[in-house]
């Protein structure tokens, strides 16, 4: 009898066992619940985690603050050299390191599309864990919503992230002064050339891999060193150029840096020279920008070369008085060119 | 990327610009042909180099900049309609046509697809059959094979949601036509290197007979560069006019044979409109007339109508060398690649571009016009 009962009854979609993301997983109800309990919750276990109710209460610090939020809708979501969720954690510490700060907490909110499979969803979780114990941020709160089918693509991710400042954060770019020297704190491009690869089945040998990496080291490994900062910036959109030009901009100098001192990889300038793209100009995700006061660059460079993710750090020009042209790149034939600024995302050419 | 550097080497740059310095007894004007050409000269600062001792004039080789604006108008109205997807170059999305660029007729709902590769287009037309996809065909005699091969593997796969908007040029007949206007001032031409990889050089012996001007098979590369303008100069010095082969590294005489031989059976020879310079006699490739079924302008239903080009844009005296990108008043003023007046200004390979980019002394005039 009880058999009977059973096969009549309506199969309730349960978490356990639909292997796909379902409009009811964000409508606030019991699968609602269970996704949040049974998958994301455990993946980035915390105490704050496990008490918050529609806020994390966090413990008081002694000095200043830092914040900063970020979204990611990178596609697609697994790259060579990383994915959405270690990008999540990684692009909004980022931006905390670069400010002088010690990322503390961060938050997690998740938009999934209708449709996502499960495996995938816990994949992004895992590497969003896995990221965070890397950099050692607690994830303290989040938020769940999905979107009907084709609404999204896949999932999109929010983090805001809460820093200690330990040290003084940077001057700013409005500081920089003639002379001061700039600095890349590992090979540029990598990022927007492997997920440019990927998502458009571009099939270079070996694939290029994404920098997709924490800064935290590195900024605590040039505080450490006690160098004096003038700015820090991580790279990504618009690449290292975008920083240049704000840079130039913010300080009413020339920016004047020297081709064959940047580090590009192999794989990303045969992509570049392919594809009709200038590697500065090219997606970064753990390289970043720094500026010192002039012969502070050796110290730097020493410094952030002891941190394996900007091991390859390298000195590239130098700060000089407003010329003709904000950046200016020393090329080829001895002469010096101005940087362009793109209008837009770089559009790879037609022959 | 060892090739790359080698072509780069500063040290080999300056002892060729030295050559030429001490061969020419004269200024000489030369024209590279090509817009991958213009660019490079720019960024490694050789027109500067050169200056007094060779002016160069920026020619047509910009495909994206000549294709016809009656074209792009067509593409986009395409674009627009419901169930039909243009794929196309990214570089061209940006170019505006009479009254928006095929980018910005995406942001209004249009449906536009960046491709790589023309065989990327007919893939996407396989995956998504309930859509009628038409791949926009712009560029010279380099990127028309890959076109050629598209058509031939749409056949194979049996697709009837595949079709081609084909606006494919030539440059040597356009070539031949600056040659002989009367207001010609080119005394020697740097050939498109990659449009000879593909089309050889032999063709260009008729054209030395015909003109009397030298013509140098020139690549892209600094190193590259410097030693088609030394071959140009030096047959000037000596009075001479020959096809020379400067690029030997990737051209041979006769070309790609198996690319011509595809590009035979797909396209006839036709006279096409190029933006800026008018009807070009044998200037186009066309579909052939069994390929019929894949010309989207025949397949899909448009206005055509009559389109007028922005009388401010010089973009036709550019591209035809009478005058330098900065003579014209509207450049780095009202004319940026934030809001070109035409194509030059936006393209990869367009010359106002590379002004734009790469030239010192246009800071002041960006500055203005900020």
């Amino acid at each position: 009898m009880e058999a009977t009962i059973k096969s009549m009854s309506c199969p309730v979609p349960s978490v356990a066992a639909g292997d796909r993301v379902m409009l009811a997983h964000g409508e606030g109800g019991r699968l609602m619940r269970q996704l949040i309990r049974r998958r994301i919750v455990p993946a980035v276990d915390n105490e704050f985690l496990r008490l918050a109710g529609d806020a994390a209460v966090l413990p008081s610090v002694r000095g200043p603050l830092a914040m900063t939020t970020d979204s990611f809708v990178v596609s697609p979501i697994f790259f060579p050299g990383g994915d959405i969720g270690s990008l999540a954690v990684y692009g909004t510490v980022n931006d905390l390191a670069v400010a002088g700060a010690r990322p503390r907490w961060i938050s997690l909110a998740l938009i999934l599309e209708e449709g996502l499979e499960m495996a995938v969803l816990e994949r992004v979780l895992a590497s969003v864990a896995a990221a965070a114990r890397r950099v050692g941020v607690l994830v303290v709160t989040g938020d769940t919503k999905v979107v009907p089918r084709g609404a999204a693509d896949q999932l999109f991710i929010n983090t805001t992230g809460i820093g200690e400042i330990v040290a003084p954060p940077p001057e700013g770019p409005a500081a920089l002064e003639m002379g001061d020297e700039l600095i890349v704190t590992g090979p540029i491009g990598r990022h927007g050339i492997a997920v440019m690869s990927a998502r458009e089945g571009l099939e270079f040998d070996p694939p290029p891999e994404s920098d997709s990496a924490p800064l935290v080291d590195a900024v605590a490994a040039l505080q450490q060193a006690g160098v004096s900062l003038r700015a820090m910036r991580d790279a990504t959109r618009g690449g290292l150029g975008a920083i240049l030009h704000e840079w130039a901009e913010a300080s009413g100098k020339t920016l004047a840096i020297e081709e064959r001192l940047l580090p590009v990889g192999a794989e990303v300038r045969g992509a570049c020279e392919l594809l009709g793209l200038d590697p500065i100009h090219v997606a970064n995700e753990g390289t970043m920008a720094v500026a010192v006061p002039h012969g502070n660059a050796d110290r730097a460079i020493n410094a952030l070369c002891s941190v394996p993710e900007t091991a390859q750090s390298a000195y590239i020009g130098r700060v000089e008085p407003r010329g003709l042209a904000a950046v200016v790149v020393a090329r080829g034939v001895h002469q010096t060119i101005p940087l362009d600024e793109p209008v837009g995302a770089p559009l790879p050419r037609i022959c | 990327m060892k090739f790359v550097d080698e072509y780069r080497r500063p040290e080999h740059c300056e002892r060729l610009l030295n050559e030429i310095r001490q061969i020419a007894s004269r200024s000489w004007s030369l024209m590279e042909v090509c817009g991958g050409q213009t660019h490079g000269l720019l960024r490694y600062g050789i027109d500067t180099a050169l200056d007094g001792v060779v002016q160069l004039i920026h020619g047509p080789g910009c495909p994206v900049c000549v294709t016809p604006l009656e074209s792009i108008d067509l593409a986009i109205e395409l674009a627009r309609q419901p169930d039909v997807t243009v794929a196309s170059f990214g570089d061209m999305l940006r170019v505006p046509g009479s009254r928006e660029s095929l980018l910005q007729a995406r942001a209004q709902g249009g449906n536009v697809q960046i491709v790589y590769s023309p065989l990327d287009a007919v893939r996407f037309a396989e995956h998504h059959r309930d859509l009628q996809v038409v791949f926009f065909a712009v560029g010279f005699e380099t990127t028309a094979p890959a076109t050629a091969l598209a058509v031939h593997q749409a056949a194979e796969l049996g697709l009837t949601n595949f079709s081609l908007l084909v606006s494919h040029v030539r440059v040597q007949p356009a070539m031949e036509m600056l040659a002989a206007s009367k207001d010609n001032t080119v005394q020697g031409f740097l050939a498109a290197g990659h449009v000879c990889t593909v089309a050889g050089y032999n063709s260009y012996k008729s054209f030395v007979e015909r003109f009397r001007l030298p013509v140098v098979v020139t690549g892209f590369e600094p190193v590259d560069l410097l030693m088609g303008i030394r071959e140009c100069v030096r047959q000037l010095e000596n009075g001479e006019a020959s096809v020379a082969n400067c690029y030997s590294r990737s051209v041979a005489p006769p070309g790609n044979e198996r690319a011509l031989a595809i590009m035979d059976d797909v396209y006839e020879i036709c006279d096409r409109p190029w933006r800026g310079l008018g009807i070009v006699p044998n200037g186009g490739f066309g579909l052939r007339a069994k390929w019929a079924a894949l010309d989207a302008e025949r397949r899909f239903a448009h206005t055509g109508a009559a389109v007028t080009e922005c009388s401010e844009c010089r973009s036709g005296d550019v591209l035809t060398g009478r005058i330098k990108p900065t003579e014209c008043a509207h450049f780095g003023v009202r004319c940026t690649p934030d809001s070109p007046l035409g194509a030059p200004m936006v393209s990869a390979e367009g010359a106002c571009a590379a002004y734009y980019r790469y030239s010192p002394a246009n800071g002041a005039a960006k500055a203005q016009a900020v």
